[in-house]
């Protein structure tokens, strides 16, 4: 029996640890992993905390990403409940192997701290391997700090496991911004965080010799589409079960979360809306715009998958000018989350459909700076007083040398 | 047709409705296996030789057995009882390891029948050392 681990009401942990505390209270049967900057931490922690002997699950080392997500595919089939940890390439190792996991609809756990690809090679973070992943069958969670990264990651796995989900998740933090910046974190007991998460619930373990079971068939044409119908169906039902997790941890915790975080939207006429840890520095900015008179608000959102785009819809219906921010280059295309944004506003009937602009920011770890947020809500209120875009659509910030800029 | 509703969650097949254990515990014709098992299903359509046992010359030593990729060599009382033909591909492998003089597995064509087979058996080759036709493989009779 795992002993349980003194932790005080308030620690002082970076994401990292957040994320391996999470997991050694959640007790997963199995982590396999293979540990890559930035998420290298998680996966240092909960070895140490399995050496201490505070786990009693299996952890096992494997030679690469692609196998570490072999082992928890193989793992979940079997009939455990199963988490690993990664970053960047890793991830993009990974990737052919989400895909079995989501199409088997395994409920596995995967922290992803969020970092830049190569090429030039680089470890700091960016929202590329967060993009790479979205068209995975996962539901992918979003973070903005560590005590998010804690909290989601428990909620992660009561998602993950829930029969009517039954759909592997991803819980993202940023690399280094949040997986390595010490901020207070407020734990739960061990076992009043076990007790939130539940024991796990098998659903066809291929260890129940008693209904021998096969995974991984092959269907062509005639079924293929179906089962693919089946997954997508599950993730687009899957927000209704996360925000009854939202309101259990609510009371369990007080910490009430939302799948769309808003700030100051009351009454707000210009907007940015941005992932992870730019929401927070946003905020700071918004503040300071509306000092200088202009009505500022920030949303971000908590679920990337499912998109939540009838409620961003409602969110922006009466905004009149929205900055969406993508830190991941567009690579020949509008910043996907601008394309997401601009889709939910065509999902709710009267919206006054705002100015849409698209800011490219922050690739490989580049700082962005609140003189950067000062000068987009600056656009925003020019865009909003003249209801037409006052600066091309999508634009680089942040870039050394000549303005770039798109439309 | 199913409708993707009706569809078990994660593309799992179940082999037996119930009493797995006890069915395992069974031979492979003896079981009551669901359509979602490939055992009653055949999958050998491709096939464009096959191998054809000669229980005249086997000596069970069942290379075969162990070696056949696809659980296609049928055996009952430690004897060589055949080949499952609804599952064997015809790769070969079964009398590329056989290790008698002559062969007891050896390919024909598809369309040939047993009898036919059996009846152009070849004889033992003489001068062959057991290591050499063991090893090396070569020698298939033709």
């Amino acid at each position: 029996m795992a002993s349980s681990y003194h932790l005080n009401g308030v620690e002082a942990w970076d994401g990292c640890t957040a994320s391996a505390h999470a997991l050694r209270q959640a007790q997963v049967d199995v982590v396999a992993a293979y540990p890559i900057t930035p998420s290298t931490p998680i996966i240092q922690n909960y070895g140490s905390f399995k050496d201490n002997g505070y786990i009693d699950g299996e952890f096992v080392l494997v030679e690469s990403e692609h196998a570490a997500m072999s082992a928890c595919v193989g793992a979940a089939a079997a009939g455990g409940r199963v988490s690993t940890a990664t970053s960047s390439q890793g991830f993009a190792l990974m990737v052919e192997v989400l895909y079995q996991a989501s199409g088997m609809r395994l409920p596995i756990v995967l922290n992803v701290a969020n970092r830049a690809l190569a090429s030039p090679l680089n470890i700091h973070c960016d929202h590329s391997d967060m993009y790479l992943g979205r068209d995975s069958g996962w539901i992918s969670l979003c973070t903005c700090n560590p005590q998010e990264v804690y909290d989601f990651t428990l909620m992660a796995f009561k998602l993950a496991e829930h029969t009517g989900v039954r759909v592997p998740v991803m819980v993202h933090q940023d690399g280094f911004l949040s997986s390595h910046t010490v901020q207070n974190v407020r734990p739960l007991a061990d076992h009043v965080a076990y007790k939130f998460v539940g024991d796990y619930v098998g659903v066809h373990p291929m260890l129940d010799f008693d209904k021998p079971v096969s995974y991984g068939a092959q269907a062509e044409e005639e079924w293929h589409f179906e089962h693919k119908a089946k997954l997508h169906h599950a993730i687009m039902e899957s927000s209704a079960v996360l925000e009854e997790i939202f309101n259990d941890f609510a009371k369990l915790t007080g910490r009430q979360y939302n799948i769309l975080e808003t700030f100051n939207m009351e009454d707000a006429e210009v907007a940015i809306f941005a992932l992870g840890t730019t929401w927070e520095s946003a905020i700071v900015a918004a503040k300071k715009a509306r000092e200088k008179g202009i009505k500022a608000g920030v949303v971000t959102t908590h679920l990337l998958r499912p998109f939540p785009f009838v409620a961003l819809g409602e969110v922006f219906k009466k905004t009149k000018a929205v900055a969406i921010m993508d830190k991941s280059s567009p690579s020949g295309a509008m910043g996907a989350l601008f394309n997401e944004v601009a889709a939910s506003l065509y999902q709710v009937q009267g919206s006054r459909h705002p100015v849409l602009s698209n800011y490219i920011y922050g690739l490989g770890g580049r700082d962005l700076t609140q003189t950067d947020l000062d000068r987009i809500f600056e656009d925003l209120s020019q865009d909003a007083q003249k209801g037409a875009l006052t600066h091309p659509t999508q634009q680089f910030i942040g870039l050394n040398g000549p303005e770039l800029s798109y439309f | 047709m199913k409708n993707w509703q009706e569809f078990e969650a994660g593309a799992v097949l179940f082999p037996f409705e119930k009493q797995g254990q006890e069915e395992l515990g069974k031979h492979n014709n003896e079981r009551t296996y669901t359509t979602n098992s490939s055992f009653t299903a055949s999958v050998a359509n491709w096939r464009v030789e096959k191998p054809v046992h000669n229980k005249e010359v086997c000596i069970n030593c069942f290379n075969c057995w162990v070696y056949c990729p696809d659980a296609s060599i049928l055996s009952r009382e430690g004897k060589m009882s055949g080949i499952d033909y609804e599952h064997c591909k015809g790769c070969g492998v079964c009398v590329d390891v056989c290790p008698t003089n002559p062969k007891s597995l050896l390919m024909f064509d598809n369309l040939e029948s047993e009898q036919e087979a059996l009846a152009k058996w070849p004889q033992k080759a003489e001068g062959l050392k057991k290591k050499s036709y063991r090893t090396e493989g070569g020698y298939n009779g033709f």
